[in-house]
């Protein structure tokens, strides 16, 4: 029965292979309702086999998959899962000989969106997504940007419970793909359990509430990016720079230095946020007229080069 | 908007059916050249052989075309004989020689249509939207089957509608008024050529189903359905020349053998193929 408490995705040791090729390796993460989970990792790391896999599009061969509470491997439950999801796949997966408008009301018409609503939902996602104007042309005609926003109107048409969006930026230019972003931040702010996969690490940034960095089918590790940079990431780094550069190479031999690396500006990593205060008077002290003073946090990129180094398999 | 919405919730294997139907008007370079082919077989071919036949004025030529009415068996050169050479040879043309065109030609229709409906979906990736979708692969299968279905009874119905109006047209004046579709065509048309076209589109599906492409699904469906269209050829010249008896039964055998063939095949369209697993 589905419970409307708990995980929107609960997923426990599942594993799938395509002939050789094990795509998902007793594979274990949990998607809380009301928050946006990013799958990061490289192709072939096995974001797309989960989304199939939450939705039931793909039978696990070992472990368990509850979506919404809802097994999707027994029929019924199944039907109402996928009733209940909405996906973007990395293809838009549109009919292109179709209007906007007929790709709409043939998703409104499968997904069992009640008659009465169906125009009013359409016009709805139409004008959220701006594509009004290009309803009634022949989806073959769209530009790649066109062909992503109808995608995602046509996943949301039903108001799902879970969004399951696949690469959702792939191949966009990068105002598309920035307006794209700003509709998912949108949905999630409307309360939307969103399931994201993506490799370009800068779509994740500001959007996720956890990140779950994966690779050859195992979840490397997962956390919200506060908790992975606790974890990952030095206390402090801060970015000084000085009228004359080569005196803030006094900050290498500090006791509460880290790391030190000067190109240009030099990037400093501290034990503690509590040592900028020290390592400032200590570089003031060596005669630096400081220019710049900068605490800077961990870009999700850098977040996630220092994840996959830690956990790298030795070769 | 284009178009205005339902008012009542349509089954989802009908809401796929009536949507590749869409597409299916929308893609004139296909259907314009099977509909070129469903006239030449239906009208042309028979208006042209008619005419011909209707004109002739040579009495050598005429005596031939009497001999070919003693080609057919016994009893059916009885029910023609009444009629001089010309004559006789254009009614046993129209009854009985053009019989196996009401197979081919919605076969051919059907087949196309078919191959490309399953693994079309993998091609444009628009298989992945309906593997994650509420519809159910009974549903999926049945949507299919109904858009290919209904191209080729269409076909069939409006083929045998002109192909009568061209007999009784130019054959008819001869024998005195108007006298096709004779019982036996009737019979054809709709107990003996139904479970022939589902027959052949429940093998199409599966190989649609199974295979990696577009132009793969239709070489290995050609090659699958023409030992069926040989079959049907043969069963409907049957039908015409043996009698309401045998027709029957071997509708109902054909009927037996399409329900079994469409009954495995709806195992072979899963949401794992449509997304492009398994196939070869």
């Amino acid at each position: 029965m589905a419970t409307e408490s708990g995980p929107a995705v609960a997923l426990a040791g599942v594993r799938r292979a395509f002939g050789d090729v094990l795509a998902v390796d007793d594979l274990t993460l949990e998607v809380p309702r009301g928050t946006v989970t990013v799958l990061l990792g490289p192709n072939g790391a096995g974001k797309t086999t989960v989304v199939r896999l939450v939705t039931g599009a793909l039978h696990p061969h070992g472990g368990s998959v509850r979506t919404l509470g809802l097994d999707p491997e027994v029929a019924a439950e199944g039907t109402e899962v996928r009733r209940r999801c909405g996906v973007v796949p990395a293809r838009p997966a549109l009919y292109d000989r179709l209007s906007g408008t007929d790709n709409l009301l043939y998703a409104a018409a499968l997904f069992q969106v009640e008659p009465r609503l169906v125009d009013a939902r359409v016009a709805e996602a139409a004008e959220r997504f701006g594509i009004t104007d290009a309803l009634d042309h022949k989806v073959g005609g769209y530009s790649t940007g066109m062909r992503a926003r109808l995608a995602l109107a046509r996943a949301v048409l039903h108001e799902p419970d879970l969004l399951l969006l696949d690469e959702p930026t792939a191949g966009l230019d990068p105002e598309s793909a920035r307006t794209v972003l700003g509709l998912i931040d949108e949905m999630a702010e409307g309360g939307k359990t969103v399931l994201m996969c993506t490799h370009l690490l800068l779509e994740a940034e500001g959007l996720a509430d956890q990140v779950v960095v994966m690779d050859h089918g195992h979840a490397i590790v997962s956390g919200s990016p506060r908790e992975l940079t606790r974890q990952y990431w030095p206390a402090a780094r801060v970015i000084l720079d000085a009228d004359d550069p080569s005196l803030l190479d006094q900050a290498r031999g500090l006791p509460f230095v880290r790391a030190y690396e000067r190109n240009g500006v030099a990037l400093v990593d501290l034990e503690h946020e509590t040592d900028v205060p020290d390592l400032v008077d200590a570089l003031v002290g060596a005669g630096a007229r400081l220019t710049r003073v900068e605490p800077q946090a961990p870009s999700l990129e850098e977040l996630y080069f220092a994840i996959r180094k830690e956990n790298r398999e030795p070769s | 908007m284009s178009r205005r919405s339902p008012t009542k919730q349509a089954r989802p294997s009908w809401v796929i059916a009536r949507t590749d139907l869409r597409q299916l008007m929308q893609a004139r370079d296909f259907w314009l050249p099977l509909m070129i082919v469903a006239l030449l077989f239906f009208v042309i071919i028979p208006t042209f052989l008619l005419l011909i036949l209707g004109s002739v004025k040579d009495a050598n030529l005429a005596k031939k075309l009497s001999d070919v009415v003693g080609s057919l068996p016994k009893d059916l050169q009885a029910k023609v004989h009444g009629q001089k050479g010309p004559a006789s040879a254009s009614y046993a043309l129209a009854v009985y020689l053009f019989a196996p065109l009401a197979i081919i030609v919605p076969l051919t229709v059907s087949s196309a249509v078919g191959a490309h409906t399953i693994v079309g979906e993998r091609e444009r990736g628009s298989g992945e939207f309906l593997a994650h979708s509420p519809a159910t692969e009974r549903q999926i299968y049945l949507g299919k089957l109904m858009a290919s279905l209904i191209p080729g009874y269409f076909t069939a119905a409006m083929g045998f509608l002109l192909y009568s109006l061209v007999v009784n047209l130019i054959v008819g004046p001869k024998l005195g008024g108007w006298f096709f579709p004779t019982t036996n065509w009737w019979i054809l048309m709709l107990w003996v050529l139904p479970p022939f076209i589902a027959l052949a589109l429940a093998v199409i599906l599966a190989i649609s189903a199974r295979v990696s492409s577009a132009a793969a699904a239709q070489q290995a469906s050609a090659l699958a359905t023409l030992p069926l269209i040989v079959i049907a050829y043969g069963v409907s010249s049957g039908t015409l020349f043996r009698g309401a008896g045998s027709a029957f039964i071997i509708g109902g055998l054909a009927w037996c053998a399409a329900i079994f063939a469409l009954w495995r095949a709806s195992k072979a369209v899963s949401r794992e193929r449509l997304l492009g697993m398994g196939a070869t």
